[in-house]
């Protein structure tokens, strides 16, 4: 199981989405990847590209600017 | 048993294509939605950047879409091969500079390149012949179908019974009996539709789907391409044409003012990129300055600066201009009378 990052800081959305679809097409089922995003659109929008693609959203973190999606690959 | 068939459909988020996908869905057809990122959709951006939208829902509708339908959907980032479509389209603007036929023709070509790599059969779209002036007549329809490529691969099931049979339809894959016959501008089939299905709360935008049907949009990015003298641009480029007040002194530079704190916080993000000022003795908003000023032209944009500002009644007011690379400065400017700055500056 691996473990993996990505920096979507400073995208607006849909583009955070797009990235960590892109991103979640190269791993595998059981994998985990955590989204750094600054668009609080993203809390609505990844959860929802998650719950349509079978993934799972572990965790959720709002600090400051920062926004934290923790998913697990489906 | 036959092989269960595939479609695609292009989902904007608006009711149209989720109307589409929901006939096609209730044939027993597998379909799974792509929406193509131009970097011009309406979706997220400007709820995400203005503080004034910020009790409004932030969803996607196109993901709320593939929700309520209950299928995958694909969000593809077609931004770079989309400036050609806006540039050069072959078929001309709408009332502003929305190449809606080029684009429509550019997404189900899109469309048809990914239902071959994916093993889909065919392509559907949620377009209604006599909807939208440009790109939704009935001359257009086979337009798009030929340019794009798709040919009869191209279903409209929300008009189909107003057009020659698809391939689906002549394969049985899809029964057209029970496909529709919309036609014109009217909304009430549509809505109709809606209610049979049970969808509540989806989306009507009133212009399009993208900001190049916006006027006040489209002048900004005409002014872009006359100031520098060609028709390039990059995606930060035209998300910053969303937001802030545009002010053009001059051909060289043009100064962006933030209306509001969510854009100054978005625009906060530009700061390596672009010079910038902000009042420095009163509050004031943060301002970008795209293009190449001279010396005397920063000072125009120090005094437009602090017009905006809370010393806007003030003898002078202090401003820092700062570099791309962090280094300030400081200086000491009139600021603008309101009704002093020429009309013409405002793009
Ligand atoms: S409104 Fe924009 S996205 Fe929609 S068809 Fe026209 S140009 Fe394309």
């Amino acid at each position: 199981m691996a473990k993996e990052m990505l920096n979507a800081k400073r995208l607006l959305c849909p583009l955070p989405v797009i990235r960590t679809q892109d991103k979640v097409k190269k791993m595998n089922h059981g994998d985990i990847l955590e989204v750094v995003c600054t668009d609080p659109g993203v809390m609505q929008d990844i959860p929802a590209w998650c719950r349509i693609n079978g993934h799972k959203v572990l965790e959720t973190l709002s600090e400051e600017m920062e926004y934290t999606i923790i998913l697990e690959v489906g | 048993m036959s092989k269960q068939r595939k479609a695609v459909a292009l989902i904007s988020g608006g009711l149209d294509s989720l109307l589409a996908a929901k006939t096609l869905l209730e044939q027993g057809i597998h379909v799974e939605g792509i929406n193509f990122f131009t970097g011009f959709c309406v979706e997220g951006h400007t709820h995400a950047i203005r503080k004034k939208d910020k009790d409004k829902p932030k969803r996607n509708n196109a993901l709320w879409s593939a929700e309520q339908l209950g299928i995958k959907l694909h969000i593809i980032d077609v931004i770079d091969e989309y400036k050609d479509v806006l540039i050069n389209p072959k078929h001309g603007y709408g009332a502003n500079m929305n190449p809606c036929l080029d684009c429509k023709i550019f997404m189900v070509h899109k469309a048809k390149e990914w239902i071959k790599e994916n093993d889909f059969d065919f392509i559907i779209t949620g377009e209604v012949i006599g909807q939208r002036p440009m790109s939704q007549r009935k001359d257009t329809m086979p337009i798009i179908a030929e340019e794009s490529g798709a040919d009869d691969l191209l279903l409209r099931p929300l008009c189909a019974k107003n057009l020659p049979m698809t391939l689906p339809e002549r394969e049985g894959w899809v029964d057209r009996e029970k496909l529709y016959g919309f036609s014109g501008r009217t909304r009430k089939p549509q809505m109709a539709l809606a209610n049979n299905f049970g969808f509540e709360d989806f989306a009507q935008p009133a212009g399009g789907c993208c900001f190049l049907t916006d006027k006040s949009y489209s002048d900004k990015l005409v002014d872009l391409w006359s100031a520098r003298g060609d028709k390039e641009y990059d995606l930060d480029d035209i998300m910053l044409l969303k937001v802030g007040r545009h002010i053009r002194p001059n051909n060289n530079f043009k100064v962006i003012v933030a209306r509001e704190d969510g854009e100054a916080r978005f625009m906060q993000g530009y700061k390596k990129e672009f010079l910038n000022m902000n009042c420095a003795s009163h509050r004031g908003p943060l301002a970008l300055i795209d293009g190449k000023p001279t010396e005397e032209d920063l000072i125009v944009a120090a005094q437009l600066v602090a017009r905006y500002g809370q010393g806007r009644d003030a003898e002078v007011v202090d401003v820092t201009i700062r570099e791309k690379d962090g280094n300030e400065r400081q200086v000491q400017v009139q600021p603008f009378i309101a009704d002093k700055i020429p009309q013409e500056w405002f793009v």
